[in-house]
């Protein structure tokens, strides 16, 4: 048609002398827009809110996202080779199991558990990649299907009861053992006042960056994300790499389910199950953050932070709490809106 | 019409003339019909529904715009432009009714580009089409369709509609498009598809009708997409590379419908690197070359001619590069033995010799990637024996091919080669990050050196090395995919299609880059259809036709003449 002259005309000519303001603001708009939201609400809540400003207001709230937010380092890492992460949730879950029917079942110190529910996560992984790697099932489908196997089978573990101390156990006999001190302290101890748990995201966030965009691995990865054929005619072992980032993911969401668990204080059977969505969240509003489009550490951990804020934000404002799934899958909708709307429209 | 108020008019008039308007290469204000075409002459008072009347019982001879018929199709000009770079220039085609019209040309000559236009997905052109001498507005597919365009696509997969059966796909676009009862009436759609069956003469019983459409074997798709074109009766039946997946059997049901449907005055515009289909099917042969058209052939065809218009740039003499008599000197760096390149193919023998650069010429299919990907361990070989200087060589992954120092440089970059969004450096760095790292960290100083170094040596445009590489011209993105892999030496460089989609000054520095490195000893592979740019880098050329050696030529043995003789002789 004639109407349609030069707009359409030359697909993926990037031009750069077309920068006219519009398409600036709209850059800054993908850029920063999250950033922005995120200081915006902190500065609204801090302002209206007297007790938000409080640094323990903060650390708690940082507390309690870093599940979430570890959970979604994994899920960011599966999502950089062009995958998703299902089953962190349930990985989280199984790890409350495995920790409590390590501690109170077997009456075994705290650091058995903590290698236990490792172990129990590498091996979910494992299972991940067996399924998608060598099986070739879609990641979604795969981890999906993994999701109700795990949950499966941690009833299974605990004959579908809750592990607490002190309870009987099926051959009539008292549990002789219970969360150790030093367990429960994981979440509830502090170093220098700021609550270990914390103190784990923030080691594991820098790690997770540090290996996703400073080594050679991270950048195969993305790469493995972007176009898994080149890769693999650049000599990548796009198996072996893929099936390394569900390992990874699977030990991080069992991290997070050793946190839940010193949260807990028992092997609560229905933990880790709100885990999930909020992790996949999370990574997922993570892609939005610097417009990147793609995922990134900074962003996932920025995400995690920013759904804290505004949970903890509206709890405060005396919303209650029944409302948070529908905040925070708005929260979602508008990162994915950055993420994908607007940003389609800059590079079409 | 006003050339100073194109809009008004377009909205106007959406069925007639509009797309003339978009001229890139002829003047905007000239009407339709003004050039006095023969094939235009008497058109404008006809009214658009009528003229099917027109094809039926015309002569049977190929008659590229004969006095006094109106070919069902026409291009006037048309001519389409991507960033800067022509795609078609000014071609001009008349396809008469009853004629099937042969379109060849290499990759990258235009042709897709010329089948987007005619079925309407491309609408950014320049130049006018008529259908049945009236200006045609081709503004979707759909309104091509309802022209009497039908296309048939390579993909089969993309005109199959799995979950439904034989006769909802054999009818499908009825039922997309049909108004009013929006329940199927299972019975009425099975009495439509028996009455395509008999009348395009199938051969399908009512239990294949019935079967869900992913229990038919390819060619039975195939022949489903084609009834379903020809149940529309098309004025123009497009085939893209229509037999590209079919055994020679089923080819000829193929044909004979094709047959069938020239008979019935439909006009087939007939796309294939199968030179043997086109001996035996087309009326008429036309070849692309670079967006322009440069043969026009009746029957009986001559095959030099075409293979040359189609694939050599210059006339006259030309050889491959002189060798002084050292030619087949140097150390065979690989040999293959029994391998066959195609499934089914004659089991093949080639040395590939290290200090000099190896041209391989075939068509599409002759199995030129094959060995390219077989050697890189990409589709590994399934029988014969390879040895790499002298010791057994079985890269059963890419990765083993490059530890072994062979280096493939694949055939479409995009799909294959580069990373999308990622900066030049990276890109280059890829192969070998490892090199670069110390304890798995990344050294950007040292990436970002091997970025400018690589610009620097290949004459890489761009602002830097942390430029994207979409940002890069064509010719530009190839050199990157050739750079990264020179930043280790490799013992064998493949280079599959290297020159395609790349100006003359890439293609150079790209061709230099490749002597240079077989005087240093390496063994260079350069494969390509098109004859000039083998013999412009090759000091030996070896022409393949479907799977097999035909011809391992040096220097001035290795004439273009020669080459161009054998590929023909192979029709």
């Amino acid at each position: 048609m004639t109407t349609t002259q030069t707009a359409t005309a030359p697909p993926k000519t990037a031009n750069p002398s077309r920068a006219a303001a519009g398409p600036h603001i709209q850059n800054a708009i993908i850029k920063y827009g999250f950033i922005f939201v995120t200081v915006a609400l902190f500065a609204f809540f801090s302002l209206t809110e007297p007790s938000f400003r409080d640094s323990a207001t903060l650390l708690d709230t940082l507390r309690y996202v870093s599940v979430a937010a570890i959970l979604g380092l994994g899920v960011t890492l599966t999502m950089a080779v062009g995958g998703m992460d299902m089953s962190v949730g349930a990985v989280a879950g199984l790890g409350v199991t495995v920790a409590a029917k390590t501690m109170v079942t077997y009456n075994q110190v705290g650091a058995v558990a903590v290698i236990a529910v490792i172990a129990a996560g590498a091996l979910a992984g494992l299972l991940n990649a067996l399924l998608i790697v060598v099986l070739r099932i879609p990641d979604m489908l795969a981890t999906l299907g993994t999701m109700f196997v795990i949950q499966g089978t941690k009833l299974i573990l605990v004959d579908g009861q809750s592990i607490t101390p002190g309870m009987t156990l099926p051959d009539g006999t008292t549990a002789p053992g219970k969360f150790t001190d030093g367990f429960l302290s994981i979440d509830r101890g502090t170093v220098a006042g700021v609550p270990i748990s914390v103190v784990i995201f923030g080691v594991l966030t820098v790690a997770a960056w540090v290996f996703l965009a400073r080594t050679r691995w991270g950048r195969v990865l993305y790469a493995i994300g972007a176009n898994p054929e080149a890769s693999r005619l650049a000599g990548i072992r796009v198996g072996a790499y893929r099936a390394l980032a569900y390992v990874l993911s699977g030990v991080l969401a069992s991290v997070g389910g050793l946190i839940l668990a010193s949260r807990i204080g028992q092997g609560d059977v229905s933990a880790g199950t709100s885990q999930l969505l909020e992790a996949v969240a999370v990574a997922l509003v993570g892609t939005s953050v610097l417009g990147r489009g793609r995922p990134n550490v900074w962003g996932t951990a920025l995400g995690a932070v920013l759904i804290g804020i505004i949970t903890t934000g509206l709890t405060i404002k005396g919303l209650p709490y029944y409302t948070q799934d529908v905040v925070e899958g708005a929260v979602l909708i508008l990162a994915l809106v950055f993420s994908f709307t607007l940003s389609k429209r800059r590079t079409p | 019409m006003s050339p100073t108020e194109p809009h008004a008019d377009a909205s106007a008039e959406t069925a007639v003339g509009a797309p003339e308007d978009m001229t890139v290469g002829t003047p905007p204000e000239r009407p339709a019909g003004a050039p006095g075409d023969t094939a235009v002459g008497a058109s404008p008072e006809r009214p658009a529904g009528a003229p099917e009347d027109t094809a039926v019982g015309t002569s049977p001879e190929p008659s590229a715009g004969a006095p006094g018929e109106t070919a069902a199709v026409s291009l006037r000009d048309v001519s389409m432009a991507f960033g800067g770079k022509t795609v078609l220039a000014s071609v001009s085609l008349d396809i008469a009714p009853g004629s099937v019209v042969a379109l060849l040309g290499a990759n990258g000559a235009g042709k897709s580009t010329l089948i987007k236009i005619l079925s309407g997905v491309r609408t950014d052109h320049g130049g006018q089409v008529l259908v049945s001498g009236e200006p045609a507005a081709l503004q979707s597919p759909l309104a091509a369709r309802r022209l009497g365009i039908q296309t048939v696509h390579q993909r089969i997969g993309e005109g199959i509609v799995p979950g439904l059966s034989v006769a909802e796909n054999l009818v499908f676009e009825e039922l997309a498009q049909r108004r009013g009862n929006p329940f199927l009436d299972g019975r009425r759609l099975l009495a439509r598809a028996r009455e395509i069956q008999s009348a395009l003469d199938l051969g399908w019983s009512d239990a294949l009708l019935r079967q869900d459409v992913t229990e038919l074997g390819i060619s039975d798709r195939q022949l489903l997409i084609l009834a379903r074109a020809l149940a529309t009766r098309p004025r123009l039946l497009i085939l893209d590379e229509p037999t590209s997946a079919l055994s020679a059997a089923e080819a000829e049901r193929l044909f004979a419908l094709v047959e069938r449907m020239r008979d019935d005055g439909i006009a087939v515009l007939y796309v294939s690197h199968r030179l043997g289909e086109i001996d035996a099917l087309a009326d008429r042969l036309v070849v692309l070359r670079d967006g322009r058209l440069t043969q026009d052939q009746a029957r009986p065809f001559d095959w030099d001619r075409a293979l040359r218009a189609m694939l050599a740039q210059e006339q006259g003499a030309g050889t491959a590069r002189p060798t002084d008599g050292n030619g087949g000197t140097g150390d065979v760096a690989v040999s293959l033995r029994g391998v066959p390149l195609l499934p089914g193919s004659a089991p093949q023998d080639l040395d590939i010799r290290a200090g000099e650069v190896t041209g391989v010429v075939g068509l599409l299919g002759a199995g030129k990637t094959e060995l390219a990907r077989g050697l890189f361990g990409a589709e590994p070989f399934t029988e014969g024996v390879v040895e790499l200087d002298g010791e057994p060589f079985r890269p059963r992954r890419p990765a083993d091919a490059i530890r072994r120092g062979v280096h493939l440089v694949p055939e479409d970059r995009h799909a294959d080669a580069l990373i999308p969004g990622w900066s030049l450096a990276r890109n280059i760095s890829l192969p070998f990050l490892r090199s670069l790292s110390k304890a798995g960290l990344v050294s950007h100083a040292k990436e970002d050196r091997q970025g400018r170094d690589t610009i620097e040596r290949l004459g890489i445009v761009a602002r830097d090395e942390h430029s994207t590489v979409e940002q890069l011209s064509g010719g530009n993105q190839q050199k990157v995919v050739v750079g990264r892999w020179l930043a280790e030496s490799p013992r064998v460089l493949i280079l599959d299609e290297p020159f395609r989609g790349v100006d003359i000054g890439a293609r150079r520095d790209i061709g230099r880059r490749a002597r240079a490195l077989a005087a240093d000893g390496s063994a260079v592979v350069v494969l390509s259809a098109d004859v000039d740019e083998v013999l412009e880098v090759a000091d030996r050329v070896v022409v393949l036709a479907a799977g097999e050696i035909r011809l391992d030529a040096y220097g001035e043995d290795a004439e273009r003449d020669r080459v161009i003789q054998t590929l023909s002789a192979s029709v």
